[in-house]
């Protein structure tokens, strides 16, 4: 039997993995909710189908990251899995029949005629809609802390719910619709990606809008998070950060106006990089908020030794096939069907 | 509300979940071998009759694969929602090996599915040949691992229990590779190899039937009539072997499997009866003698356990157990069977037009499922009332959510499963239908002249184009 734990910090690093896979998940998936929930604005049904086929070799690779987020947080922090999963079986519930929904839309809608094809869009994009917001709503509700006793959740059925859940559901949404239709600017041309890029327009205002609330809100919740972040010398270290968030606004404003194709899809990733860090230096060490540590909540240093080694041999290849794929299908997006 | 049991509602839904995933991967899992062979075959000899029938059951595959993923997907989030003792207890065992699915499986299905699917005309004939291999390979790795982990669930081996109750393990390859895991890999795969075969056949039968598409009919009727002559007969034998180890390990599975009560030498075999969990014993059987201690000691005389020699609380529910096991039995029989008539009629080269046999194959087609079905009800129903096997029982395994949770969540799935899964049935019928295109008729539609890449590809190799 192998194990590690003597010469590495076991769970800090599958920290830093499973932080990894949930942000590439946010990301990859973010992007094609995204269009889901632009879908049926879009303004004629060609213009859906090219939206559909730039994301349709795609969803499914990415969407495998979100199963990896729970496989994976399952196997190497199983106390967390435990403890987070029935905290927020609600949201949970409500995500992975989302998910299901706008899943086999891709697959149903090209098979469908008529009306049935107008059920088929709407599941497409309530089923996004849902996903997202669900996902939005995880942050919030996990950011205010988890109930536990002993080694299980131990609150509500509706401890999720709160204003503060909605409003970072909602910021979420619009995070994601930026992305998708920063994906529809470098991924389409014509009719379409003119419209993209007045949606793309809107919504980073509001993107802009909710980053400055949620990160305003984010100190009031918890003294931790504010002795962070308002103490000196503290207060310099990360001031960058929104500082450059700011400067990405401006630019991604500045590009979708400017006929630029491919940064500002670039750009709205580089936001969610910049939030993604703030929230993870906030909640740092704690994998349940304010109760349990990742090191509390670390699988058996063996299971996390093994797994280590199955992940440095295999995730450089996941994602040198990822790549070759997004390779693969380089280049605008057509509305023909090709199988 | 509060009065519902949370434990049997999280079975139910468990069972539900589970049941309604597993279609899918018996039918991709073979499917996606078969369309490599397939698309071989195309490559082979440059015939176009075998693309029609790679591209109709193509996209068969890819609505399948779909309703697989996105109810796989709510599977791994089952086990922390509902099932939280049990993330917990055994986390560190069976986690690295469900981690190992996702990393090695699921990643090159979900990313090579996309160059299968829309990649025609993007890489070259032999690169999506390599997209449709990989993608088959990824299914039998993802069983692999799967039913690794199902299978320690049965035969726990490989750990310790540490003084929190947790599960430590202290030696991989014995949890990887634990004694039930060879024989249900080998039983499961053959079981989805068998389950497409008929699926495929039974199609093929329809068309033949009805004198539709025949040139493509003859050739998914005879392959399919192949694995029934050659793998069915595999079954049983490895069915047997599969049934020895669970002797060895869950005989108290057996037991209800037979539907057997008191220790006997020289058992009969019960081929029909109503098993009674409360008076313990099996009414109104229909019994062979001595056949039952001669399938499972290989002697006419030997011993076989019955369920008293386990208390009450021990037992699993012995009549679902019983019936499932001869509808699984049953319909391998059925399989076997064709296996044989498709040999005879072949011989008597009448296979492609005898009426009746078209008749038998149409209505076999879904009978894989059922089999497949029967058969993880019986493996799963008969390790209860443990999760993990004589590890940690069921009802010490769920969430502390409570009922009106599971319940709707519940409701919910059985009417958008119900809904979803339905279409995507519909959808697929649908596509039976309309049966394999020929190329020309396809590309006009679409308004593209341009000539489909493998009919360049026949020309070139001066393969014979039809």
């Amino acid at each position: 039997m192998f194990d590690f734990s003597a010469y590495i910090d076991l769970p800090l690093i599958w920290f830093g993995l499973i932080s990894t896979a949930i942000f590439l998940y946010v990301v990859l998936d973010g992007f094609d909710l995204g269009v889901g929930i632009l879908f049926p604005f879009a303004p004629s049904d060609t213009c859906r189908d090219r939206m559909m086929k730039s994301i349709a070799p795609f969803w499914d690779g990415n969407e495998t990251w979100l199963v990896l987020g729970g496989g994976g947080l399952f196997a190497a922090f199983p106390l967390a899995y435990a403890v987070i999963m029935p905290a927020l079986y609600v949201p949970v519930i409500i995500m992975l029949l989302g998910l299901v929904f706008r899943g086999v839309a891709f697959e149903f809608r090209f098979k469908a005629s008529g009306k049935s094809r107008i059920l088929w869009d709407y599941a497409f994009h309530f089923g996004s809609l849902a996903a997202a917001f669900m996902q939005g709503m995880f942050l919030g509700a996990f950011v205010q802390g988890i109930s536990v006793e002993g080694r299980s959740f131990s609150g509500g059925a509706f401890d999720w719910l709160t204003a503060f859940s909605t409003m970072t559901g909602l910021a979420l949404v619009c995070g994601y619709i930026l992305m998708g239709a920063t994906w529809l600017i470098m991924k389409t041309d014509g009719e379409t990606q003119l419209w993209a890029r007045k949606c793309a327009g809107y919504i980073t205002v509001f993107v802009a809008l909710f980053m400055g609330l949620v990160s305003l809100c984010m100190p009031f919740l918890n003294e931790n998070v504010k002795a962070l972040w308002f103490s000196l010398p503290n207060f310099f270290y990360l001031l960058p950060m929104p500082l450059l968030s700011i400067v990405f606004v401006i630019l991604l404003w500045h590009d979708i106006h400017a006929q630029k194709e491919i940064r500002p899809f670039f750009l709205s990733i580089g936001l969610f990089i910049l939030n993604y860090i703030g929230l993870g230096i906030s909640l740092w060490p704690w994998i349940v908020p304010f109760e349990i540590t990742i090191w509390q909540a670390a699988a058996a240093p063996e299971s996390q030794s093994l797994m280590l080694v199955g992940t440095v041999i295999m995730l450089p290849l996941v994602l040198a096939y990822t790549g070759y794929c997004y390779y693969v299908f380089r280049g605008k997006s057509s509305h023909e069907t090709t199988y | 509300m509060t009065h519902l049991d949370p434990v049997l509602l999280a079975r139910i839904q468990f069972a539900f979940t589970i049941s309604f995933h597993i279609i899918f991967p018996a039918f991709t899992i073979g499917l996606a071998s078969w369309l490599v062979v397939v698309e071989w075959r195309l490559l082979k000899t440059g015939n176009r009759i075998y693309e029609d029938i790679y591209r109709m059951w193509v996209k068969i595959f890819a609505v399948t694969f779909g309703m697989g993923v996105v109810s796989g997907v709510v599977m791994s989030y089952q086990f922390g929602t509902n099932w939280s003792v049990f993330a917990d207890r055994v986390g560190n065992v069976i986690g690295p090996l469900l981690g190992f699915e996702v990393l090695t499986a699921f990643f090159l299905e979900a990313s090579f599915l996309g160059i299968m699917l829309f990649g025609w005309n993007r890489v070259s004939p032999k690169m999506h040949f390599a997209a449709t291999t990989i993608v088959a390979f990824g299914t039998l790795l993802s069983a692999f691992w799967i039913l690794s982990a199902n299978s320690w669930m049965q035969t726990p081996q490989g750990f310790r229990v540490g003084e929190n109750g947790l599960l430590y393990p202290t030696n991989w390859i014995q949890i990887v590779f634990n004694p039930s895991f060879p024989y249900r890999f080998a039983h499961m795969t053959i079981a989805a190899y068998l389950t497409t075969a008929f699926v495929v056949g039974g199609i093929g039968a329809y068309y033949l039937w009805r004198k539709r598409h025949v040139k493509h009919a003859r050739i998914m009727f005879g392959m399919a009539m192949l694995m029934a002559v050659f793998i069915a007969p595999l079954q049983p034998v490895i069915g047997d072997l599969h049934g020895l180890n669970t002797l060895e390990h869950q005989p108290a599975k057996v037991a209800a499997m037979e539907g057997l009560w008191e220790t006997e030498t020289g058992a009969a075999l019960k081929l029909f009866g109503w098993p009674d969990q409360e008076e313990e014993r099996t009414k109104y059987a229909l019994e062979i003698p001595k056949l039952s201690s001669l399938i499972l000691t290989h002697d006419l005389n030997g011993e076989v356990k019955g369920l008293k020699e386990w208390p009450k609380d021990e037992r699993p529910p012995v009549a679902w157990v019983f019936w499932s096991f001869r509808v699984m039995v049953g319909i391998g029989i059925l399989m076997v069977l064709t296996g044989i008539f498709a040999a005879v009629l072949f011989w008597r080269k009448k296979l492609f037009d005898t009426r009746w046999f078209q008749y038998w194959c149409m209505a076999l087609t879904p009978s894989g499922f059922v089999a497949v079905l029967a058969g993880w009800f019986v493996t799963e129903i008969g390790r209860q009332p443990y999760v993990a096997y004589g590890v940690l029982r069921t009802t010490d395994s769920v969430s502390p959510v409570i009922g009106p949770q599971v319940a709707l969540s519940l409701l919910a799935f059985i009417i958008v499963y119900t809904f979803v899964f339905g279409a995507g049935s519909y959808y697929i019928l649908r596509l039976i239908q309309k049966g394999p295109g020929t190329r020309e008729k396809d590309y006009g539609a679409h308004g593209q002249d341009k000539p489909p890449l493998f009919t360049d590809l026949a020309a070139d190799q001066g393969g014979k184009s039809v």
